[in-house]
């Protein structure tokens, strides 16, 4: 039972990473039908960018952990994102009225472009970062077996939940949400009524990257340790939250990725770690083609 | 495309605004500087166990410079050129030429192949990195048959290369089958698994399928790196037979049987069996060629790029989409399948190493570079790809990252490949000096 409820908490951490993450592919689907391949990587460089700021402060002389860490997440934010918004200007905007895959080739070809730009730039090896929050606080105790909160997981907790708020309010009351909700209804309608769909287009890319800055300071202060490689399986993972979760949808964003988070960790828990990425990828198929609309997505249309 | 329409800087008369053109490039030098200043300025490096900062102020500068300079460059020669060609949705001259003569050029290409050993160039380094370009070419125009004219993005292929070459392996290791008989029957396998995968898959719309894929791809490696029974894991497969011409082998003895060059009566040459497996992947590359395009012109071919174009007309025409493709799936798997044999008897050795996303990606960049549906484009960015990073360490380094600037490019610019623009295979009245469609 112990073992159980270690699990339930390791699973909900790693579940609110891939549900931030997931966000950003599943609202830019719902606006403009294209997934956003290299938003995993944008994760990736995010993380990058986390360490690179936690380091520089240090250097700065910034040493209280919560100050520079909120520094950090602010300045993660900022520069990741502006990598999405390039990302968006410069390979998917030229491409709006292309044929349908040329967006997805595109985007196939940004991420493999970032992936090895981040390598040329910062080397191959994997960097292992100093735990910079560390404690924890132990819940229940039984024969030998804690059932451990390490800091830094109820760190990401609050941080997404917090995240979620702020965002559902932009989403629900301000005037760039209206815009941003006009645009996932029809984009030439929204057009004729007055929205400026490029700039809420690209708006929507700098808040996805934003939350996968996060997302990536979070992986850093979890795993401790970050490469330029770590984009892809994320981003994929990630993806297959956003489709479980009904890719468009935003709470849905989240709940599928709190359930795959689950999924992968009474999987590691219970079965074996080898298999775990296959796991991740069958609930992908299955949801596919069991469950195309996913769980809180909207039935799509085709319209001719 | 006309979105894309975003000319540079002109001045109602023509001419080029300076002004203009100076504040977009600061701005775009401004940009530029956000994004450097972090990934460049900076680097990560481990110092006794812990992580510290190497400072490139030098790197971020010499970066913003180049943006800012090359940014008014293009501005400046858009303005000189007008609206750039792709606006008007035209082929170049050379393309439009090239494209035209493409049976000539491929006639060209295939003789030229041919006499490849033969010639002063023909040695042993240039004929192994020619077999190398021409598994690319014949996985390219496998893949070409998914991608170019069913219009399916395929991102898990290198998974099909992996059960032709493991199933050659495997046939080899357990039943002792020799690479011609394990052959077809990889060919079966690849396509089965594309079936498998493909059945449930193909229902999906068409950039689920590309992640879909992409998924499979995975796990297929992963099954080969952690099957240690069957697969020996991440140590691989190693002393695969190679192959044999009509049962002649190519050793210096041969404990049974002749060998290739007792029975020629020739001087023994390792070179021969060099030659040997680059006139067997030419053959089995023009083989998949000369199917593929033979096929566009069967109903099913015409249905798969139809289906390409619009999947709702062909619903209502009565051809059934789910099939269709699974044709196409199937068929591109079987290429893939052929050609994971032939590398697996070339190399002798195979691990899950070889079958990694980075090799999908590769096989797609070539297909999209060669412009989509396109048999000779194909063939040429495979060479440019393959020889490019033999060239130099240099190209090696930066390959991975020039290819995915040069698949945004291509998509941004050149929608329809580099050097070719897809024809449609049939047209309604002709084309004035003929039915017959180009390659």
């Amino acid at each position: 039972m112990l073992y159980f409820l270690q699990q339930l908490i390791n699973g909900l951490t790693l579940g609110m990473m891939y549900g931030l993450i997931a966000i950003g592919y599943s609202m830019v689907y719902g606006i403009i039908g294209m997934i956003n391949f290299a938003h995993g990587e944008i994760y990736m460089i995010g993380a990058f960018i986390s360490i690179i700021t936690f380091l520089l402060l240090g250097v700065l002389g910034i040493t209280w952990i919560p100050l520079a860490l909120l520094l950090v997440l602010v300045l993660a934010m900022v520069f990741t994102a502006a990598y999405g918004w390039t990302v968006e200007r410069l390979a998917y905007r030229p491409l709006r009225g292309s044929f349908r895959l040329a967006p997805l080739i595109s985007a196939i070809g940004m991420s493999i472009f970032l992936q090895n730009y981040v390598q040329l730039l910062q080397g191959a090896n994997v960097k292992a970062v100093p735990p910079i929050v560390t404690g924890g606080w132990i819940l229940a105790e039984e024969g030998g077996f804690a059932v451990r909160v390490s800091n830094v997981q109820i760190m990401i907790v609050v941080l997404t939940l917090v995240l979620m708020a702020i965002f559902s309010w932009i989403i629900a009351r301000t005037p760039l949400g209206r815009a941003q909700r006009a645009c996932e209804q029809d984009l030439k309608m929204a057009a004729l009524c007055g929205v400026n769909v490029d700039r809420t287009i690209s708006l929507t890319f700098v808040m996805g990257a934003a939350l996968a800055a996060v997302a990536g300071l979070m992986a850093t202060l979890y795993y401790g340790v970050v490469d330029f490689f770590i984009g892809f399986l994320a981003g994929i993972k990630a993806f297959t939250a956003a489709v479980l979760g009904g890719i468009g949808s935003i709470p849905g964003a989240m709940l599928g990725g709190l359930l795959l988070g689950l999924v992968e960790a009474f999987w590691s828990g219970y079965f074996t770690t080898e298999y775990k990425d296959v796991a991740a990828f069958s609930i992908l198929v299955i949801v596919l083609i069991f469950l195309p609309t996913g769980l809180l997505g909207k039935p799509e249309i085709e319209k001719v | 495309m006309s979105t894309v329409a975003t000319v540079g800087p002109r001045t109602a008369a023509g001419g080029f605004d300076l002004v203009r053109a100076l504040k977009e490039a600061g701005l775009a030098a401004f940009v530029a500087f956000v994004l450097f200043v972090p990934l460049m300025g900076f680097q990560l490096v481990g110092q006794e166990g812990r992580l510290g900062l190497v400072y490139r102020p030098h790197w971020v500068v010499v970066g913003t410079v180049t943006v800012f300079l090359g940014h008014l460059a293009v501005s400046f020669l858009r303005a000189v050129r007008g609206p750039a060609r792709r606006a008007r949705g035209e082929a170049g001259p050379f393309a439009r030429f090239f494209t035209v003569h493409a049976r000539w050029f491929g006639v060209a290409a295939a003789l030229v192949a041919f006499l490849l050993p033969f010639t002063p160039f023909g040695n042993r380094y240039v004929v192994d990195v020619a077999t190398t370009v021409l598994i690319y070419v014949m996985l390219g125009w496998g893949l070409n048959i998914v991608v170019g004219l069913a219009g399916l993005l395929d991102l898990g292929y290198v998974a099909f290369y992996a059960v032709g070459a493991y199933s050659y392996a495997l046939f080899a290791q357990w039943f002792g089958l020799g690479f011609w008989e394990a052959l077809p029957i990889a060919g079966v396998l690849a396509a089965l698994a594309g079936i498998l995968l493909g059945f449930p898959v193909l229902r999906l719309r068409g950039d689920y399928l590309a992640i879909v894929t992409l998924g499979f791809g995975e796990i297929i490696r992963i099954v080969l790196l952690n099957w240690y029974d069957v697969t020996n894991g991440p140590d691989g497969i190693s002393g695969i037979p190679r192959p044999t011409f009509f049962g002649l082998e190519f050793k210096r003895y041969s404990a049974e049987g002749t060998t290739f060059h007792q029975f020629f009566g020739i001087e023994y040459s390792s070179l021969h069996r060099v030659v040997f497996l680059y006139y067997l992947i030419l053959i089995l590359a023009l083989i998949t060629n000369w199917f593929v395009l033979r096929i566009r012109r069967l109903p099913i071919g015409r249905a798969w790029e139809a289906l390409r174009e619009d999947e709702i007309a062909c619903k209502a025409l009565g051809i059934n989409p789910t099939n269709t493709k699974l044709t196409a799936f199937a068929l591109g798997a079987m290429f893939g399948g052929f050609a994971g044999s032939f590398f697996a008897t070339r190399q002798g050795f195979i691990s899950p190493e070889s079958f990694t996303f980075i090799e999908s990606a590769t096989i797609l960049a070539i297909v999209v570079l060669g412009g989509m549906g396109s048999q000779i484009g194909v063939a040429l960015a495979a060479l440019v790809i393959v020889v490019l990073p033999e060239l130099g360490r240099e190209f090696e380094q930066f390959r991975m990252l020039l290819f995915g600037a040069a698949m945004v490019g291509i998509m941004v610019w050149r929608p329809r490949g580099l050097l070719a623009f897809r024809e449609p295979t049939v047209r309604l009245h002709g084309r004035g000096e003929g039915e017959e469609a180009p390659r």
